[in-house]
């Protein structure tokens, strides 16, 4: 078992649409919380295999697309700064930010890094204790376990060049928003499958009771995808509400209780704004007091930050289910991945990007 | 200052002997001839060069001049597979040889950052001399220029290759047509997938090895086989996925890959899956993409993998009409999508 | 969100107060990876690592049960299981 070719096995995949095929009776609209799994989809063209009945609306579960626009603008301006050196995921080099991205405050001399592993960027730390070291701290409930380490482990080893600039979203307050939206058109949801893998499914059932949707958690391989979609379409055409599990290998229903312990004593609860979305209520991580010490925003003063999105972008109704790439005006024109005016064309998880890259 | 030992205190005479590239080796003066000397000549030794001209003069055989120029910079200078100067005599003799083409010389112009230690230069230029003569060209005239320190990153090398395409032979990216098929020389992305290792920026181990080589023979042998064979591109940067974007507008026509039929080593695949890559736009040094008529495809195939660099060579698609200027891919599960050019730099991602 | 790739634990150790490890994730690539989360964790286990973190164990059990079972419900598992028998 190597957990990977075993579940691209073209024969099962096909067996498993055929099962779809034969359940589907009605149109059904699902959502596919993350981007990941977007990805995916497109990537190995799942969506046209699909009987026509279904229809996939792409969620908002990518954290370089949601990252709100005034952080951007932050982490831009502290780059630039002669006594910092930048450290970030490598998907958010491109993502502009107002006026320019991470890549051209690096060709004006910006020192800016990509680390693959925020341990990385601890690491960079230790080895410059001459200059300041930020970790731009993004992510889901995924990449948290990562970031709060990253922190923590500074902290133990007395780093004072250390701090991360956090921009972290969940999971569940974006599915309240999206659910209790009078736009609405999701009936059911493909639950990103390694946001449970950490978190467990023990928030859910408040939501499947609430809004009556039922949700698989779902993994990212193709076999998987389909087994998500599948069981999604059966608890739909049967009028079941329920959680399933379509992801067992990799979560369980408490999850990692140790990242989560480590996630609450370095995060607590705050409301955030989601680029394109607006502010969602408690919907965000961000440092407690007492990790100021390791907040970019404490430490570094920027100023006012004056953000300009571009009036063209409707990434914010593409990632609450309400529209596709193609419905923008500027898709493939204007915008581009080379030349992107909202972050859905930057992120290879962009809905805009994968739509673009794959030619739907 | 009240000791002041003078025991190792000599006339401050030019050191001759410098084991680190100063900047008086570009002076053009006495340092920079022994640097040809010492260096250049004897790794490179043929007539043209040693005739110490400012340039060579040469005898060409019948048929169309081709050249090719290609600047090489890559970090680190030497990587699992290869080097600095083995790239550069490899990345133009394959610029040549993918012309259809005969590679017969090659010049070289050298930027050295002050401060390159003697003994890399050595080393590059050793490398450049071995895969020269594997290829069969002669290094025949060259430039050395010395930057401060901080303005190169060590070493930079520009090589402009000479070839002769005999006449009635066209290879170009515009003549793929419908009906062609097209054949991968052998496994996809090993170079972009060594170097990235061999930076230790990423933190992670793989065994593969650069693919950098001369192809000009592989090349020769399936040119030999068959006046059928329309396109020849070698996928460097930007890996299969783009070059093959470049054909399909060149030409206009619709180029379709097998996604199964791909060629990717486990340790490619892995990587890339770790790092969110498509090995499809990895970066090869030593492999060519062949569009050829179907009728001699597998002559073609034959031939390929009768050669030391082609014996995993594959038919990896086809060429139809339309769309106009698409690459697409069959997936694995039937479907199909399109297949477009590398967009910007290539970066690991978390999503 | 969150490339997750699996990978297999090679080996387990100790580094600057975090207990790290060796993960191969096939064909001979390693890289190291943070296993302060899966502290059960033990060699030959295979796990989903996500920016250099192991989130979790991935359980064998359950991945040959999902397999076996849309093989069942796929029609084409009925040929294909007496090729796995004889396999």
């Amino acid at each position: 078992m190597k957990y990977v070719t075993e579940f691209r096995d073209a024969e099962l995949v096909g067996g498993v649409l055929e099962k779809i095929r034969q359940t589907v009776t009605r149109p059904w609209t699902m959502m596919e919380i993350c981007g990941g799994q977007t990805h995916s989809i497109v990537r190995y063209g799942i969506d046209q295999l699909l009987p026509p009945e279904i229809e996939l609306v792409h969620g908002p579960g990518c954290p370089v697309c949601v990252t709100p626009l005034e952080q951007i603008d932050r982490a831009l301006a502290i780059a630039a700064r002669p006594d910092v050196i930048f450290t970030s995921y490598g998907d958010m080099l491109r993502v502009p930010g107002s006026a320019r991205d991470l890549f051209s405050v690096r060709a004006s001399g910006g020192e800016v890094r990509v680390v693959y592993s925020p341990l990385d960027a601890v690491k960079i730390a230790q080895a410059n204790p001459d200059k300041q070291v930020v970790f731009f701290a993004i992510g889901f409930e995924t990449t948290a376990p990562a970031n709060v380490m990253a922190v923590m482990q500074a902290k133990n080893l007395n780093l004072k060049n250390f701090s991360v600039l956090v921009s972290h979203v969940r999971v569940p307050p974006a599915m309240h928003a999206i659910l209790g939206s009078p736009s609405n058109r999701v009936q059911g949801f493909l639950l990103a499958g390694h946001v449970n893998a950490v978190m467990g499914y023990h928030e859910y059932p408040p939501l499947l009771e609430k809004y009556q949707v039922p949700m698989a958690i779902t993994g990212f391989e193709p076999l998987d995808l389909v087994q998500g979609i599948y069981e999604t379409v059966r608890m739909l055409e049967a009028g079941r509400v329920e959680i399933v599990n379509a992801y067992a290998r990799a979560v369980t229903f408490e999850g990692n209780q140790p990242a989560q312990k480590m996630i609450n004593q370095v995060f607590m609860e705050c409301d955030r704004a989601w680029r394109g979305i607006g502010v969602i209520p408690a919907s965000g991580w961000c440092l407690r007091p007492e990790f100021d010490g390791f907040n970019a925003e404490k430490r570094f003063d920027v100023g006012d930050i004056v953000t300009k999105e571009s009036p063209l972008c409707i990434a914010g109704q593409i990632m609450q289910g309400l529209k596709k790439p193609h419905d923008c005006s500027a898709f493939g024109k204007q915008c581009s991945p080379e030349t992107p005016l909202g972050a859905t064309m930057v992120s290879s998880e962009g809905a805009c990007a994968a739509y673009y890259k794959y030619g739907r | 200052m009240d000791k002041i030992d003078l025991t190792g205190a000599v006339c401050p005479l030019p050191l001759s002997d410098n084991e680190q590239i100063v900047m008086g080796h570009g002076s053009g003066g006495k340092m920079s001839h022994d640097l040809i000397t010492k260096i250049f000549l004897p790794a490179f030794d043929n007539p043209a060069l040693s005739a110490g001209d400012d340039g060579a003069v040469l005898a060409l055989p019948a048929g169309r001049l081709v050249l090719s120029v290609d600047s090489h910079v890559v970090f680190p200078l030497f990587f699992p597979g290869g080097d600095i100067g083995h790239l550069a005599v490899c990345g133009t003799v394959n610029d040549v040889a993918v012309m259809g083409a005969t590679p017969l010389y090659l010049t070289a112009g050298f930027i050295l950052e002050e401060g390159l230690p003697l003994e890399t230069l050595r080393r590059v230029v050793e490398s450049m001399k071995q895969a020269a003569d594997e290829a069969g060209v002669k290094i025949v005239s060259g430039d050395t220029k010395v930057v401060e320190r901080g303005k190169a990153d060590g070493l930079f090398v520009s090589t402009t290759g000479v070839g002769i395409l005999p006449e009635g032979r066209e290879i170009s990216g515009s003549r793929a047509k419908a009906g062609d098929v097209v054949i991968l020389s052998g496994f996809m992305g090993d170079h972009g997938i060594a170097v990235l290792a061999a930076r230790g920026e990423l933190g992670f181990e793989t065994a593969v090895q650069s693919d950098c080589a001369p192809l000009n023979h592989l090349i020769a042998a399936a040119l030999a086989v068959s006046e059928n064979i329309h396109v020849l591109r070698d996928p460097t940067r930007g890996g299969v996925a783009t070059t093959l974007n470049e054909i399909a507008k060149q030409a206009g026509v619709c180029i379709t890959l097998n996604e199964l039929s791909l060629p990717v080593r486990p340790a490619v695949a892995s990587t890339c899956e770790m790092l969110g890559f498509d090995p499809l736009y990895v970066a090869n040094e030593g492999k060519v993409l062949v569009l050829v008529a179907r009728a001699d495809a597998e002559k073609v195939l034959a031939a390929l993998r009768a050669t030391k660099y082609g014996e995993d060579a594959v038919v990896i698609g086809e060429v139809s009409a339309a769309p106009q200027g698409r690459v697409l891919m069959k997936t694995a599960f039937g479907s199909t999508r399109v297949v477009d050019m590398l967009a910007g730099e290539m970066l690991p991602r978390i999503c | 969100m969150c490339l997750g790739v699996p990978g297999k634990i090679v080996e387990r150790y100790e580094k600057e107060g975090l207990p790290m490890g060796k993960v191969d994730f096939g064909g001979g690539t390693l890289r190291e990876a943070c296993l302060a989360y899966v502290p059960e964790a033990q060699p030959g286990d295979y796990t989903i690592i996500h920016v250099g973190f192991a989130l979790n164990i991935l359980s064998e059990e359950d991945a040959l049960e999902t397999l076996a079972l849309l093989r069942e419900m796929d029609s084409l598992g009925e040929e294909l299981a007496p090729d796995e028998v004889c396999n």
